[in-house]
């Protein structure tokens, strides 16, 4: 069957040598950062371009450097690394049978760190599950993510969700959602509210970019352009939806950042992998929200280092040592380096600093797992099915419960 | 052979025997599904046939009814049946309702194909047993397999068919082995298949619940008691006249599906039996389906959700008492 139709195809598959050598990157530092009242039209260059502050030398250079204290910088560093041995530790523990599910973030910690630390507390946060970097900054502990991944006596959410799909609604982070994409309309729809309260909280929401095919992508853009909803809408462009390149989404033909345009809202492309550049792009985007200027689309690019869940096999479609190539670099490694580079840093605080986080990280397992294991419990009680919704429990669930505790 | 394997058998032989057959989801060349069900199709057919689209089910879905309209016969995967909430205005609106609207000028033969099914731990939206919805709609018809030759069979038959087909395939039951001959054949819709013959007690029962009635039926065996079990195969067109009469011959029927009893399927088949079979029956009709609440994660919490064998076998012995 030979067709003019073109299917795209992942730039390389298992056995081939990557090369991204194709990829255009602009140099650090070389685009304007334009005041927070602008017309999207205004940001094609800041769309179809990308975003970078950090350059070849480690140094932070252009107008958008945020200018961050040295402790701003080692705060990020901390979550961002915090995030990576956590989520390593959790793959760990999902390949002793010890919990069932995990999904990690490795690669992209810089998208929910730095983004969540340009935000404000009272921000609202509807995040795909690659933003467990979001409840990190917000100062959940991880014995309690812990806990919701065992689903254990301790689990918040009584053992009705899968192991990462957190709801923390303390912090402003809203309930995950296992189907794709709802979260983008929702969080205009709460921006348009806050707005209604008067409130000068804005709601941030991510979306991965294979999800970007789905209606409620266009939906939430639609509805935050009609009415220039108080909202930071980010794209994280991770490369990989599970087995499929990013170009089966569209992004060959032009940046996703770019389809802001078309919307009418101002659109940023970010070298997610760069920590300034991330929290910089953030900040514009929720100063802008909050003077009442209108909504923006965030592209943060990035790669999705580790497999799409436990349950993935890149072996199958991608080379297992593509991260090694990719030309971005590893967020953590770079915002270091800037910080040695700084005089604010060395590898020795370094080393001292991952064995600190790795030694919380298991002292916080042995706690989860002294609630309750995945296997042998103790589990949320049978009953806990029917709490939660019904203040008056209706007869048919009385009747339920009845049945199930005979 | 297991029910994955003839699945992909059955889109095989019919990709190779008519070049208009073509495949449409997410992650299905490469990866060949999540559940590996496609896997090695997109190396015989490439990737023009195994078409990976982009993360949008409403947008392949509705890709599929118009290539279905100009003659070719799609198959639509998508990856958890939950997912086909978003699916529901091309399924619903569109391809049930074009050849009757448009005056029988166009049609869709399309097949969409979609898992159902619990017990997996993954919770309130990658669990649910949706098919009860298709089966509302005047214009689809939807099969649910229990069996691989049963899956192949039916399998060939949707995508033989001239009008759209919704086939739903439990996903805890990709690896059930079973007999498959290797010749071609097709099992025509509406023809429910007796999976064990009984004179006490009848069990119908769809897709995973099949089993379960089987391993009940064997218990009840102990206490003399014996069950026929019977699966309908397609729930539309349902084989009403297989149901009554074992109901008529038996005189007390259990319906087990794993969807939620409201307005579901079970309800639909006890309503069927109650009407032919009325003045046959020594006790109601006993409806076993999934209780009443989302789905949950916590594998003791899903577990009581779902029937069971133990659930079917009390049921049974409580009308037989
Ligand atoms: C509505 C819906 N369709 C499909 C899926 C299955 N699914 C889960 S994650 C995923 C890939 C998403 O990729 P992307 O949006 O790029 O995010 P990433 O995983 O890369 O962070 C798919 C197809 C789903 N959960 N919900």
């Amino acid at each position: 069957m030979a067709t003019k139709l073109h299917i795209p195809h992942a730039p390389f598959r298992p056995g081939d040598k990557p090369d991204f050598s194709n990829i255009k990157l602009p140099k650090a530092g070389e685009l304007r950062r334009p005041p927070t009242r602008i017309h999207a039209n205004e940001t094609r260059d800041l769309s179809f371009s990308m975003i970078r502050v950090l350059d070849g030398d480690h140094r932070a250079v252009g107008e958008w450097d945020p200018h961050l204290d040295a402790e701003t910088l080692r705060q990020g560093l901390r979550h961002m690394l915090l995030n990576r041995v956590f989520d390593d530790r959790m793959y760990k523990m999902q390949r002793q049978g010890k919990i069932s599910f995990y999904m990690r973030a490795t690669g992209e910690e810089a998208v929910a760190v730095a983004q969540c630390m340009a935000l404000r507390p009272g921000d609202m946060l509807f995040p795909s599950y690659r933003q467990q970097g979001l409840l990190i900054v917000r100062g959940i502990r991880l014995v309690d993510m812990m806990c919701q991944c065992l689903s254990n006596s301790r689990d918040n959410l009584q053992g009705r969700q899968l192991p990462v799909l957190y709801s923390f609604k303390d912090v402003n982070f809203f309930t995950l959602s296992g189907n794709l994409g709802t979260q983008f309309p929702q969080a205009v729809g709460w921006a348009m509210a806050a707005e209604y309260k008067g409130t000068s909280d804005v709601a941030v929401s991510w979306i991965g970019e294979g999800s970007s095919a789905e209606a409620d992508f266009h939906y939430g853009l639609t509805f935050a352009s009609v009415y220039r909803a108080p909202v930071v809408l980010n794209v994280v462009n991770n490369q990989w939806a599970i087995s499929t390149y990013q170009n089966v989404a569209g992004g060959d033909q032009n940046p996703f950042a770019a389809r802001a345009i078309g919307y009418g809202i101002p659109g940023l492309r970010v070298d997610g992998n760069d920590f300034l550049a991330v929290f910089a792009a953030t900040s514009w985007a929720a100063e802008r929200a909050r003077q009442g200027a209108g909504p923006t689309l965030i592209e943060l690019y990035t790669y999705r280092a580790a497999p799409h869940s436990t349950s993935d096999d890149p072996g199958r479609y991608r080379p297992l040592d593509e991260w090694q190539y990719w030309p971005l670099g590893d967020p953590i490694d770079r915002l270091k380096k800037h910080m040695i580079a700084r005089g604010e840093w060395s590898e020795e605080q370094h080393a001292e600093l991952e064995k600190e986080l790795t030694d919380h990280v298991l002292a916080s397992w042995k706690e989860a797992e002294s609630y309750g294991t995945l296997n042998e419990g103790p589990w949320p009680p049978v009953s806990a099915m029917f709490e939660d919704v019904y203040k008056d429990v209706p007869p048919h669930l009385i009747k339920q419960k009845r049945e199930l505790l005979e | 052979m297991t029910l994955g394997e003839a699945v992909r058998e059955a889109l095989a032989e019919e990709m190779r025997r008519d070049s208009r057959v073509f495949i449409c989801g997410e992650d299905i060349a490469e990866a060949g599904t999540v559940f590996k069900v496609l896997t090695g199709l997109v190396d015989e057919f490439g990737k023009e046939r195994v078409l990976d689209t982009p993360i949008s089910e409403a947008g392949f879905t509705g890709i599929a009814v118009g290539a279905a309209m100009t003659g070719m016969r799609p198959v639509v995967d998508i990856m958890f049946g939950d997912f086909s909430t978003l699916v529901m205005d091309q399924m619903v609106n569109q391809a049930a309702k074009v050849r009757y609207m448009s005056g029988g000028k166009c049609k869709v033969p399309m097949v969409m194909r979609a898992t159902l099914g619990a017990s997996r731990r993954s919770a309130a939206q990658h669990s649910q047993s949706l098919h009860a919805w298709f089966a509302h709609i005047p214009g689809l018809k939807v099969v649910l397999p229990s069996t691989p030759y049963d899956a192949k069979g039916l399998m060939k038959t949707a995508i033989r068919d001239d009008n759209p087909v919704v086939f739903f395939e439990d996903k805890m039951m990709y690896k059930l082995k079973g007999p498959v001959p290797a010749e071609d054949y097709t099992i025509p819709f509406g023809v429910a298949d007796i999976k064990r013959v009984g004179t006490d007690i009848t069990i119908i029962a769809t897709s995973s619940m099949v089993q379960v009635a089987l391993d009940a039926a064997k218990m009840l065996e102990e206490f003399d008691i014996s069950a026929e079990v019977i699966d309908p195969r397609t729930v539309w067109p349902l084989d009403e006249k297989t149901l009554i009469e074992s109901a008529k011959k038996t005189s007390r029927v259990i319906v087990v599906d794993e969807g939620y009893e409201r307005y579901g399927v079970t309800a639909e088949i006890a309503s069927v039996i109650a009407e032919g079979a009325f003045f046959s029956l020594e006790a109601p009709v006993k409806r076993i389906g999934a209780m009443h609440v989302p789905i949950p994660f916590s594998p003791p919490l899903e577990d009581a959700t779902i029937p069971t064998e133990r659930q079917v076998f009390g049921a049974a012995k409580a009308l037989c008492g």
